[in-house]
């Protein structure tokens, strides 16, 4: 009896262990046509460009940009620097811009998200109807829309309006003042000079309008995200609650909250991933978001297959550090055992 | 995202293609297949944009033409690839297309390093400035702090930046991709100058304007942009075959060869007529093409002052350094012979 369950133990394990080496067999198979596979093309590409007279390479990194670019985050560049130092000024104002768009889109989306669950009929109605249009209007249209209100609908900046003093709004976008010293207290105003505001800080009409379309148009997904996830705690759960004495808002906040938020997060992450892919429409409204200048860069160099390939690496960079965050998180704040 | 996925899709063909570098015979391709694929700009008035019956116009689809009638003997064998300044090389290095005719910048980058062949200049043109005449600006020189509206990867945005640089003039570019969009924010005052070809500023003030006298053209002209056709590396006979259609077309005007008045010329004594309807010489031969190909092209394409009125002169455009040499100007074709 023994001796025969140990032999088919011993069967199942040299089974199990063809299966095993197959599967590796097979992995390993499909692994190596995949290199052969990238290493045709790549070959393939790079004898056709030289065929064609086309230096590749990533030399031209090292050479002078000689373009300017309209808005720059941190840095401070100009057409004298390297396309290397102009690609960076696009990666960090995609940077900001998404990082911003993420913010904005999650406290908006939280918010939009519990007006939809309220019992009030007129929020609920309103909250819905803003997650319907917006989910269902094309993303670059609705830039171009923001775009067009600002730039169309604010005067020149000789006749700008002023809400409150020393804040400038006009169809340059909206210049405001600055803190240049906090002791003794000093502000930077701007002042009108020329064609334009010079001094103190100002938002330009191309980052305001993605900042704003890009923030709408994510709340409306990361609303329902919030939605789902409330909706998606057991009744039992709040009936529990009650049960136990705790008024509603006890209920919301110590029952529900904290089942739901763990459930919010993994869809979450490809919102967040969305969000800064989707940033790379600026282009359509001019803003100087990475691939904007790495489309002229590839235009000035004729370095397509470079230009793309950096492109590619860096979304794919931000992208991988994005979702490593959130599993991170993820695993942090999860159920004990409940984490997949 | 579209506009990355064609950009793809054209990175995809020299990825992927085998036979790109080596499409020596072009014309053997383009006999077989019945038509030239020409690759145009997606829309620029008196260049190339399509008419209300969808049909090409411009001097740079007359180009295309020429070479379908030098060809085919019908000038109306071409299909059109509109490309935007971004597309435009991958599409002829990758084979996408077989003439590049979309006022393309002939410059040593582009000649030496794309993998292009330029066959000519069709059209000598230069970059400047549209203001709002309301700025009551003269001149470049009082440009200083300015926003300027310049569509990206063209040879405009490195001309602005040196002009400026070396002016030390201070400005603010807005980059905007599609023409359509950067004349929005233009006229809408986003910005207080837009900068490109003079022939595209007034190609744009012609043809978008809300009133065209309030926007005035500034004196400077910063650069020289050569505009011409291009073929691809490694085909020398396809490389003649487009240069030679483009030069009968200039050689025609120099000679008073027109569309109009050709089959009676077609009679003359004059050996250098003769030369051109092919009545006399191997030019076809040694083309590849029909004896009578040049006549072919300016029988249904015109010859260049033909294409020139037809196109731009009703936009305002000036024939100015586009004349003849022999009249002042910079067209010279060398001579069929």
């Amino acid at each position: 009896m023994l001796l025969q369950s140990g032999r088919a133990a011993k069967n199942k394990l040299a089974s199990l262990n063809r299966t095993r080496t197959s599967a590796i067999l097979v992995q390993g198979l499909a692994a190596a046509l995949l290199v052969l596979a990238s290493w045709y093309f790549v070959a393939n590409a790079a004898r056709n460009l030289l065929a064609l007279g086309v230096s590749g390479g990533f030399g031209f990194l090292t050479r002078e940009a000689g373009f300017e670019i309209g808005e720059t985050t941190l840095l401070s560049y100009s057409a004298a620097d390297t396309y290397w130092k102009a690609l960076v000024v696009g990666l960090l104002n995609t940077l900001r811009v998404a990082a911003l768009a993420m913010l904005f889109s999650t406290l908006a989306g939280a918010l939009v998200g519990s007006a939809r669950l309220s019992r009030n009929w007129l929020l609920g109605h309103v909250a819905a109807l803003y997650v319907e249009v917006i989910r269902n209007v094309p993303l670059v249209v609705q830039l171009f829309f923001w775009y067009a209100v600002i730039t169309e609908s604010l005067p020149a900046p000789a006749n700008s309006l002023s809400p409150i003093q020393g804040v400038f709004l006009s169809n340059r976008g909206m210049a405001f003042p600055v803190l240049v010293s906090l002791l003794p207290f000093e502000l930077e105003y701007p002042r009108f000079s020329g064609f334009n505001f010079a001094g103190g800080g100002s938002l330009s009409p191309e980052f305001t309008a993605l900042l704003l379309g890009l923030s709408l148009y994510t709340a409306a997904f990361i609303a329902e995200i919030f939605r789902a996830g409330f909706l998606s705690v057991d009744r039992g759960q709040s009936e529990a609650g009650y049960s136990l004495g705790l008024s509603q808002r006890q209920v919301k906040r110590f029952i529900i909250a904290p089942q739901a938020l763990r459930l919010i997060v993994p869809p979450m992450t490809s919102q967040f991933l969305n969000c800064t892919k989707n940033s790379s429409l600026a282009v359509a409204i001019g803003f100087p978001d990475l691939v904007s200048i790495a489309n002229t860069t590839i235009n000035q160099t004729g370095q397509a297959i470079e230009g793309f390939l950096i492109i590619m690496a860096v979304y794919l960079t931000i992208s991988l550090a994005i979702s490593g965050f959130m599993n991170w998180y993820n695993r942090r704040f999860a159920l004990r055992g409940a984490a997949a | 995202m579209l506009r990355t996925i064609r950009g793809l899709g054209a990175l995809a063909l020299v990825v992927f293609s085998a036979t790109t570098a080596r499409a020596q015979a072009t014309a053997g391709t383009v006999v077989k297949k019945g038509f030239v694929q020409c690759g145009v700009n997606t829309g620029l008035a008196g260049f190339s944009q399509p008419d209300s019956q969808g049909e090409w116009r411009g001097i740079d689809v007359d180009v295309c033409r020429a070479v379908a009638a030098a060809l085919f003997a019908d000038a109306r064998k071409v299909r059109y690839t509109p490309l935007n300044a971004q597309q435009r090389f991958t599409a002829l290095q990758s084979g996408e297309i077989d003439v590049l005719s979309r006022n393309t910048s002939w410059t040593i980058a582009r000649d030496a390093g794309l993998g292009l062949n330029f066959v000519g200049i069709n059209y000598y043109d230069g970059q400047g400035f549209m203001v709002t005449k309301k700025r009551n600006v003269k001149s470049a020189a009082q440009l200083n702090g300015a926003t300027v509206c310049v569509q990206p990867g063209t040879t405009t945005e490195l001309n602005l930046a040196d002009y400026f640089r070396s002016k030390n003039i201070k400005f603010k570019p807005v980059v905007i991709e599609k023409l359509e969009e950067v004349l929005n924010a233009y006229f809408a005052g986003r910005c207080d100058v837009y900068t490109t070809d003079v022939s595209g500023l007034i190609a744009a003030r012609a043809s978008r304007a809300a009133n065209a006298a309030d926007h005035a053209i500034l004196p400077e002209v910063i650069s020289k942009e050569p505009l011409g056709p291009a073929v691809r590396h490694g085909d020398d006979h396809w490389f003649d075959l487009v240069k030679w259609s483009l030069f009968a077309m200039i050689d025609a005007e120099e000679l008073g060869l027109s569309s109009k008045n050709i089959d009676q010329q077609e009679k003359s004594p004059n050996p250098v007529v003769q030369r051109f309807a092919g009545a006399s010489g191997e030019f076809g031969k040694m083309l590849g093409v029909d004896k009578r190909w040049a006549y072919n092209i300016i029988r249904q394409v015109g010859n260049y002052g033909e294409s020139f009125e037809r196109n731009l002169i009703p936009l305002g455009v000036t024939r100015g350094v586009n004349r003849l040499w022999n009249q002042g100007g910079l067209m010279y074709a060398p001579p069929l012979r």
